[in-house]
């Protein structure tokens, strides 16, 4: 937490926790709690999506690759802005450098065997790995077949590919295109595009007003037995409106 | 052995729930009592604080509060003649992890069980005869009658400040409740949550049709309440962040705002984090535990002496550790000889999402883990199955647990997965989606079953626990006829459309998506201990100073959720330890 945002929440200026988050209502926690007590409840820092954001993990034609691949997935539209404008390739790049990116959680111990579907995951390919061999091998076959990388492809010939892909149409020595399209690709834009803002996509919290959730306000006592238009805007983790 | 600790009077494994329950009943004795944590401390501040845990990419996309499955899973194989894959993701069940284990991302669905389901194959025999048992089916009563049990449901229940409204107290129908409940002494702790709108629309089209809605019994308090340890409830504000997560405002029920305040203030009890146990230790006849071997978070082994040793972890690490500790038979599907792994269950799942037009608001990021209305016409034996043909049931409910848009946003069939004609279908539809369901009990069958696998190997060197299981034809004939139930209460409830997962015939148990972490069997609890791992008293048949807590005892799977009749049948076997066995040790029950 930034010291500017510690200073907003210990004033109140963000949305405050519940009185009962703050412990007064456990015989665990009786007294107040330590003020690094509410420090800890707080979320990381937050890193919204910036104009200027330059690549982390993506190299230059990968990148290429993300920002087209989200503008196609979530485009731009009558109904607002799309997954690029919100920052998701942002996200993901950023979500690369996070154990999520190695797969750190995940059992990823061999031997590695081809299941029916219904078995899960069973590629030793992280998240990272994923992503790189799956654009490069998307690239090859644009290339191969289109005379352009995806990126440089019109919107409609993105749109062609990226259905062949999720359909298993196309297919790659190198690189298992259909999971990585559905399992990493779709999953990870979705996350990006309704995930907190702090987390780099999300932007202004504008696919939460898309679909009228409410973001983290996490409390509804009031309204739960109305069944009408929840009539405010979202927050979000560090307490921002829009 | 590079460490050993000072011996204690119990050592408990694993402090969720059962472990937290028996450490403070049994602590209240004087006994000196250790539990043993694998995973983290946690607290609800800070851990579960708002608004740090309100976070839907930490909590539900990369699973902030389950197992690190990279330490240790399990593998997966649909038959016995299969290779098994590891669960090397979390999918179809989410193991918790830490102190308070799944007792903190838990939902708060809190049943009991239906007093037949514990005599199940002299229930089935009397009603139906032995012919309407399948082959294969493998049967067994539990060797505890609900009579014995009520007294430890209603403890558990006025423990968790459970919502709901007593259908049947003491053989009295009560209007409002379940009238398909099993007697019960008195009335539930707190009244029932605040109806969201899609438990309105269910128990106005269950009325409709002629079933018995009733409020869902709900561990989310819907009043501040007091329980007999002292420990104090604030009500549930319906934030809508409940499965996945811990709860913000101390209104679920978990350890941590039931049991642990209490607990940690005796002093005789004292509980250690980071500390994997790989091993019950016997004595060289096995019929004593010694104590438990554990890695410490050095990655030390340590040997913690006890003169009596409780498995509270997870259902799958408690089947684990029998196997690996060597104690009782292990399950041969061959032969259908050994007890440890036999009746390995789950559960079955429908899940219904209903889509309405647009005056009509659903609202689903409110809601809480255990809101709902629900039918149990079809749990259980409350309905004649002679002319179905089938054995098992379950229960039907319109709950509305709070959904956010990154746990996924359900969409009518035919909807694109992406693109502007997605975009289109969540901004119309994301409001107006409600969630109807049909949990159903998977019975016992002699090809399922658990043991240790013999390829993979987790972080500690050790075997991982190997499952075998799918779907039976009973069990998906039972599922489509719930289907057929689901998709009448939908339409009766004036969805537009409707989209899910309904299980039929020639589907198989797909451990990718999520459907239910109630995981259950194992090391059967029984009167006989050629089909049992443990007594009515859950202690083991081979080690009469072991006990094995967990859904792992159950003798089949059930359709209700499991917390309620795990937490009581802790508290049922911490009654007759306190009562029987503390003043005479050695086995309670005859063979």
């Amino acid at each position: 937490m930034s010291d500017t945002n510690r200073r907003a929440f210990l004033k109140g200026s963000v949305i405050l926790p519940p009185l009962a988050a703050l412990g007064v209502s456990s015989a665990s926690s009786q007294q107040t709690p330590a003020v690094d007590e509410l420090a800890a409840s707080a979320p990381a820092a937050a890193t919204p999506a910036a104009d200027d954001y330059k690549p982390t993990y993506f190299t230059a034609p990968e990148w290429a690759f993300v920002q087209a691949a989200c503008a196609r997935l979530i485009p731009n539209d009558a109904n607002g802005p799309g997954a690029l404008e919100l920052g998701v390739p942002q996200f993901i790049d950023r979500q690369m450098g996070t154990p999520y990116g190695d797969a750190a959680n995940w059992f990823m111990q061999g031997p590695f065997f081809e299941g029916a579907p219904e078995f899960g995951y069973q590629s030793q390919l992280t998240p990272k790995q994923q992503y790189r061999l799956g654009i490069k091998a998307i690239d090859a076959w644009c290339a191969k077949n289109l005379g352009r990388t995806f990126a440089a492809l019109k919107p409609e010939q993105q749109d062609d590919v990226l259905k062949k892909v999720e359909a298993g149409t196309i297919k790659s020595d190198e690189a298992p295109l259909k999971t990585f399209f559905s399992g990493f690709l779709l999953k990870n834009v979705m996350e990006g595009f309704f995930g907190d803002p702090m987390y780099g996509g999300n932007k202004n919290m504008a696919a939460w007003k898309l679909i009228g959730h409410p973001g983290a306000r996490a409390d509804f006592m009031e309204w739960v037995d109305r069944p009408a238009l929840y009539p405010y805007g979202p927050v979000d983790l560090h307490g921002r409106q829009a | 052995m590079a460490v050993t600790n000072k011996s204690v009077d119990v050592v408990i494994v694993g402090f969720g729930w059962t472990g937290a329950i028996m450490a403070i009943e049994l602590a209240k004795t004087g006994l000196n009592v250790l539990a043993l944590e694998r995973g983290e401390d946690q607290d609800t501040v800070p851990s579960f604080a708002y608004p740090k845990v309100v976070d839907e990419i930490a909590q539900s996309a990369r699973n902030g509060l389950l197992q690190n499955l990279s330490k240790t899973t399990v593998t997966i194989r649909h038959d016995k003649d299969g290779r098994a894959l590891p669960y090397r993701q979390i999918g179809s069940f989410k193991p918790g992890t830490g102190v308070g284990g799944a007792g903190i991302h838990w939902s708060g669905v809190h049943s009991r069980v239906m007093p037949e389901e514990l005599r199940l194959k002299t229930h089935t025999l009397e009603r139906y005869g032995r012919g309407f048992i399948p082959e294969d089916m493998q049967l067994q009563d539990w060797g505890v009658s609900y009579e014995e049990l009520e007294p430890h449901f209603d403890r558990f229940e006025y423990v968790c400040g459970t919502s709901g409204k007593a259908g049947n107290i003491d053989g009295v129908m009560m209007p409002g409740g379940n009238p398909f409940e099993a007697p019960r002494a008195r009335e539930y702790p707190l009244p029932p949550l605040k109806d969201p709108p899609t438990s309105v629309l269910f128990a106005k089209a269950t009325k409709e049709l002629g079933y018995n809605p009733f409020p869902l019994p709900a561990s989310n308090a819907s009043r501040p309440y007091r329980n007999p340890y002292g420990c104090d409830l604030g009500p549930c504000n319906f934030c809508g962040f409940c499965s996945d997560y811990g709860c913000i405002n101390y209104s679920k029920a978990s350890p941590q705002t039931t049991i642990l305040p209490a607990l940690r203030a005796m002093p005789n009890f004292a509980y250690r984090t980071h500390a994997h146990v790989t091993r019950v230790n016997t004595s060289a006849d096995g019929k004593t535990a010694t104590g438990v071997t554990y890695i410490d978070a050095q990655g030390r082994e340590v040997f913690q002496p006890a003169g009596m040793v409780v498995l509270a972890a997870f259902h799958l690490h408690n089947v684990r550790l029998m196997l690996s500790s060597k104690i009782g038979k292990p399950y041969d599907p061959n032969t259908g000889e050994g007890v440890i792994g036999r009746n390995f269950c789950y559960q079955l799942i429908n899940s219904v999402n209903t889509f309405f037009d647009k005056q009509t608001y659903i609202n689903p990021f409110m809601g809480s883990g255990g809101v709902g209305q629900a039918i149990e016409d079809f749990n259980a034996d409350n309905f004649d199955h002679g002319p179905l043909g089938f054995i098992g049931g379950g229960i039907i409910w319109g709950r509305q647990t709070g959904i956010g848009p990154v746990r996924g946003i359900p969409l009518p069939k035919g909807a694109p997965t992406w693109g502007s004609g997605w975009k289109q279908a969540v901004k119309d539809n994301y409001a107006h989606t409600g969630r109807i369901e049909a949990q159903m009990s998977n019975m016992a069958y002699r090809g399922a079953y658990l043991d240790l696998d013999p390829t993979y190997r987790d972080a500690y060197g050790e075997p991982l626990l190997r499952m075998t299981l799918d779907w039976q034809d009973n069990d998906l004939r039972m599922s489509e006829f719930f289907g057929d139930k689901l998709n009448a209460i939908a339409k009766a409830m004036g969805a537009t459309s409707a989209s899910g997962r309904v299980l039929k015939r020639g589907d198989h148990w797909d451990t990718r998506a999520y459907q239910s972490t109630h995981i259950n069997g194992g090391t059967s609890m029984g009167t006989d201990p050629k089909t049992s791992a443990v007594n009515k008293y859950l202690q083991s048949w081979d080690t009469s100073n072991l006990f094995v807590l967990g859904a792992n005892v159950f003798a089949h799977g059930i359709g209700y959720n499991p917390t309620g009749l795990v937490g009581a049948l802790a508290y049922w076997a911490a009654d007759n330890i306190r009562s029987k066995y503390l003043k005479s040790p050695g086995p309670m029950a005859a063979v």
